[in-house]
Order: structure tokens, then sequence, then C-alpha cells
């Protein structure tokens, strides 16, 4: 990425991602942009620079910081209604440290609500679009950083990955995304969605990009207990046995979209033709892993989102008027604390977030706990071990990060399953906890065209490619151990 | 399995939700195919199987009982909500 220097100024570098977002606004990229503490960021650099003042390793870097991140620029809103009017009086950790190099915020970016969903049309500020074809959907939950990313308006995004929220949109975008190992970078002021697989990492357009990333925002951070020590750059070489291995489950899979099995296929030769011998690994357990997901994290979610209660942060319903609103039928004798709680509530949440947090509360509530919950947190174990198993064999696993490409806008969004199912092949690392880092791995050939639309050329002029909605990006991941982080990242460098 | 509008109501209620009746029956549809799905690790084995409910590599964190400057303070904080009174969050009415 560009870095302020002598020659390049930052404010250069500001004026030139503020005119991309500019081009761009149609895209719905972000919920604010920081235009005025930006270049004004850009010009103490420069000052800086110029007076021969030491500078931070990201002096000047226009970044994109994902809505769910605490900053004190811009309301934090995670893209969720219950948020609005958040402005936060503290940064998260992950902003402190980019900051503390010099990193500029230019602007915060769209997401599913909370960070629920796989495209970002779950957003209260409405879908962000494909920076390949506006027809499409982004990807999600960070969407709106993956597309920052790829169409230029920021040099790198923050994002954060809880069953697959970086690696997908990096992929239906054609941009680099690291899904780091569980614990590498604090979580300290990102809102929390599932907690025992939420990860902070990035959108960039290099392994070279992301690595310096990493190493400036992981290590221990004594605000989040979950933090590990810092090992990002540390790590012993443990990686020599020069084998990558491939999920038959997932090559075999008739869900599996053809040009990516084809695009996975030409990685695993270019990885042959680097000195990597080639194995088949039998996972028969990640068939289970979306079920377990679907299980655990919504009883997360149910946990961490029953904070949001319009009593001391952000938004609060108007129609508090007994009368007028209906009952949740079991407790007739509401109090107006009670009736503040529930109106806000179904006012504040998107219909996925009432999903999630309504199977949250079933799965662990009594009678349904064991059958449900444990049972889910039994087979992350077996999911866990399978992992391990693996990578007695292997050094890496290469995978597609979804079935398909990008899809198009409204095709999912009604039909909870079929959009979970999106997330078959990206959950199985975070119920790990391992590392992964999601890769552009060619173009389809064509783009299909869905009986949805019949006319997928319209408006070709707004098209950011020069071969208008023609191609779409295929993207893979690259799963290893934990702690493999820098590893996997060098790995992919090896193969581009 | 089958979602009652009994089951939905208390689900509503353990969630603050106050659901309209067009909400609840797009919701009982939308539950049931979900726990139609997830049902799929019915066919898992896991008997003799421990469970894990976190990947944090650690057992208790311990540190001192002492007061550490905070990033926010409490003006700031008091400041976010929509009232506060005496330097208290004030709460609509609970008796």
């Amino acid at each position: 990425m560009k870095i302020a220097n002598q020659t390049t100024s930052a404010v250069s570098l500001v004026q030139a991602a503020l005119g991309k977002i500019d081009q761009y606004q149609d895209w719905h990229i972000f919920t604010f942009v920081n235009r005025d503490a930006a270049l004004k960021r850009a010009r103490e650099i420069d000052k800086k620079i110029k007076n021969g003042e030491p500078v931070g390793r990201l002096a000047g870097v226009p970044y994109a910081l994902k809505d769910n991140f605490l900053s004190k620029e811009g309301e934090t809103t995670a893209s969720a209604k219950i948020l609005t009017g958040l402005t936060s009086p503290l940064n998260a950790t992950c902003v402190e440290k980019l900051e503390a190099e010099d990193a500029i915020m230019i602007g915060r970016t769209n997401l599913d609500a909370f960070a629920h969903g796989s495209s970002t049309e779950n957003s209260f500020f409405g879908p962000t679009k494909n920076a390949f074809d506006p027809e499409r959907v982004a990807g999600g939950s960070s969407g709106g950083s993956a597309v920052a990313v790829a169409l230029g308006c920021a040099e790198f995004a923050t994002g954060t990955d809880t069953g697959g929220s970086i690696r997908q949109p990096a992929s239906f975008n054609g941009v680099f995304g690291i899904k780091p190992t569980y614990g590498a970078i604090s979580r300290y002021g990102v809102v929390a969605m599932a907690s025992s697989t939420d990860v902070v990492g990035f959108f960039a357009k290099t392994p070279a990009d992301l690595d310096l990333l990493m190493s400036v925002a992981s290590g221990k951070d004594a605000k989040d207990l979950t933090s590990l020590p810092d090992f990002y750059g540390f790590e012993d070489k443990k990686l020599k046995k020069k084998k990558i291995g491939f999920v038959k489950e997932f090559v075999e899979s008739p869900a599996l979209n053809p040009e990516l099995k084809t695009a996975l296929e030409a990685k695993l030769s270019a990885f042959r033709s680097k000195g990597y011998e080639i194995v088949e690994l039998s996972l028969p357990t990640l068939e289970y892993a979306l079920a377990t997901y679907y299980i655990l994290q919504p009883a997360e979610v149910a946990s961490n989102l029953s904070r949001y209660d319009g009593i001391r942060y952000g938004f609060r319903s108007k129609n508090l008027d007994p009368a007028k609103v209906c009952s949740a039928d079991e407790n007739p004798e509401k109090t107006a604390l009670d009736l503040c709680y529930q109106q806000t509530r179904q006012e504040g949440f998107m219909r996925e977030n009432k999903r999630r947090i309504m199977i949250g509360n079933f799965v662990l509530s009594s009678g349904f706990y064991d059958a449900y919950f444990l049972k889910a947190a039994k087979a992350r174990t077996l999911i866990i071990k399978e992992f391990e198993k693996a990578f007695e064999k292997v050094d890496a696993i290469l995978s597609p990060v979804a079935p398909n490409p990008a899809f198009r806008l409204g095709e999912k969004v009604n039909d909870p399953v079929s959009m979970y199912l999106e997330d078959v092949m990206s959950v199985p690392v975070n119920l790990a906890g391992i590392p992964a880092v999601a890769f552009p791995a060619g173009w389809t050939e064509s783009n299909p065209a869905s009986k949805s639309t019949k006319n997928p050329t319209k408006n070709p002029t707004k098209n950011p490619t020069k071969n208008p909605v023609s191609k779409l990006p295929l993207g893979l991941q690259l799963l290893g151990p934990r702690r493999s982080d820098k590893q996997l990242l060098e790995m992919v460098e090896e193969i581009l | 399995m089958e979602i009652t509008d009994k089951e939905i109501s208390h689900l509503a209620s353990l969630s603050n939700f106050s659901l309209a009746a067009d909400e609840k029956n797009a919701l009982k549809t939308d539950l049931k195919n979900i726990l139609k799905y997830i049902s799929k690790l019915d066919e898992l084995d896991v008997s003799n199987v421990e469970p894990t409910f976190q990947v944090f590599e650690m057992e208790n964190v311990w540190r001192p009982d002492e007061i550490t400057p905070q990033d926010a303070s409490c003006e700031a904080l008091l400041a976010l909500t929509k009232e506060s009174l005496d330097h208290q969050v004030k709460v609509p009415k609970v008796l």
C-alpha cells in the first residue's frame, strides 16, 4: 500500500480515497465519511514528514473501519437502528493501534446489522453492492469493508469474522482478507456477536499489506482477557511438511460451483509446482459444522444482544403507550420499564437479529439445552479434533470460501436457511479458532444471469469494471493450525 | 419440529420483543425451517465427547481488585443516556 513520505503526501492519499468514495456513492459502502477530520489529520502527518519528525508505519494511509468498531469519530451503529445516535466516548484497541501508526480513518463501512448475515442486505441503512456487479451482493457481514478496498476507497479496511464475515466478502469482491487465530487481535471496543468465535481481521490488496497490519494490530491487550500473548512474527517455522491438503467432501460437493472447483484445482497445481505435495483429506464431521455453528452462535448472540435496551445509549422507542402496543402475552402486568425494553428492541432490531436471538433463547431454554446447545458444544470438540488430526498430515488446507461466487441482491435474503448455507465452508474455521487467509483466485468465465433479472447489463456505465458485468471474482481460502497466520500469508504469496 | 403460537410468544417474551401478529407468523415459519436444518446434528454421535465452550487456551484469569483508570469517564457515559438525574441513569417507572 502507498504510505506517505517525502514524495507522496498524506493529503494526496486521503484526497484520492475521498474521490473514490464520491465516485462510488451508489454502491452504498459507507455509513459515515470522516472527510474533514481525515484531511486535518493528513495535513498534520505531512507537516511531521516535512519537518523530519518520525511517523508511524501506516503514515497517512486512509483506512475504512467496519461500523461495529467503537471509535470517537462518527456514530458506532453496527448498521443497527438500536445503536443509532451512539457516539462512542472511547476507541477500540485495534483503532488505537492503527492510529498510533498514523493510519487515517476515512469512513465507517456498512455491514449486516450486528454482523448477522452473509450479504450486507440486513443493514438498517440498506445493502452495499458488489464491487463488480451492482446487482449482486457485496457478501457479508463485512460487505462495506470489502467493497471499499476493492474500489480503492481505502488502502485497507478492518473487519470481523464470526462465521466467514471477512473471507466471504473478500472472495466476492476480489480482495485479500485475513481471519486470524482466535485471540490474535484484541476485541476490546468491538460490538460483540458470538464471543467464542468473534475475531478482528483485515482486508487489503496484497498479502504483504495484511502482514504489516497483523504485526501492527496483534498482541495481548489487558482490556481483552481472551487476547493471546503476541505470537505474530515470533512463532517457530513449524510448517515444514511441505504438504497442502484439500477437503474431499468440499471438492466433491454437488453444491460447489464448477468454476470454483476448477480454480481450486489450478491453485493446488500451483502449490505442486512450488514443491508442495498435495494430500486428499476426508473431514466427515465438517458436514455438521454449519448446524453446530447455527446453534452455538445464536445462543451467544441472544446473550450478547440482551444488553441493548434503550436505557443507557442508542435508540429508544417513542411508542411507549401501553394501550397502543401489542403484548408479548406472558406478562400482562408490564411496567413502563418492561414496555420500554420490549418496544425498543421490537423496533431497533432487524428481522434477522430477531431470528437469531429467538433461536438462541430456544436452544438455551430448559428442556432443549441438552438436545441442542450441549450437543453442539460436543460436536465442536469433534470438529476441532478433526482439524488437529488433519494438521498432523499437512501444513495447510486449501478450500473454497463459499460454494458460489456473489449471488444476486434479494436472492436469499428472505430465506434464512439458504443464506446460512452460504457459510458452510467458512464456519468450521471459526469453531476451531484457527486462522485462514482468503485470496483472489481468478474470475468466472461469464456472469450467469438469473431468472429474476431479465436485463443484467442495464446501467453498464455505472459499473466500475472495464468489462461491465461480464465476470465475477472467485475466492479461495488457505487454513492452517492455530498461530500459523504469518505462514499462511507467506504460502499464499508463493502461488500468486 | 413444530413451533406453536404459545412457544413463539414465550420466545418473544424471553427475547423482550413485542411482536406483531404477522411477524409472529413469519418468524414461526423461519424458526421451524432453521430448527429443521440444525436438527441435522441428531445424525452425529457425540456420546463420550466433552463439550467445548471456548477456545481461549486459558483457565480463570485473576487480577487484583483495584480501581484502574478507564477510557471513558462517568460523565461521558451518562451523557449517552436518554435521561439521567443526580449522576445516575434514570429509567422509566418500575412500579
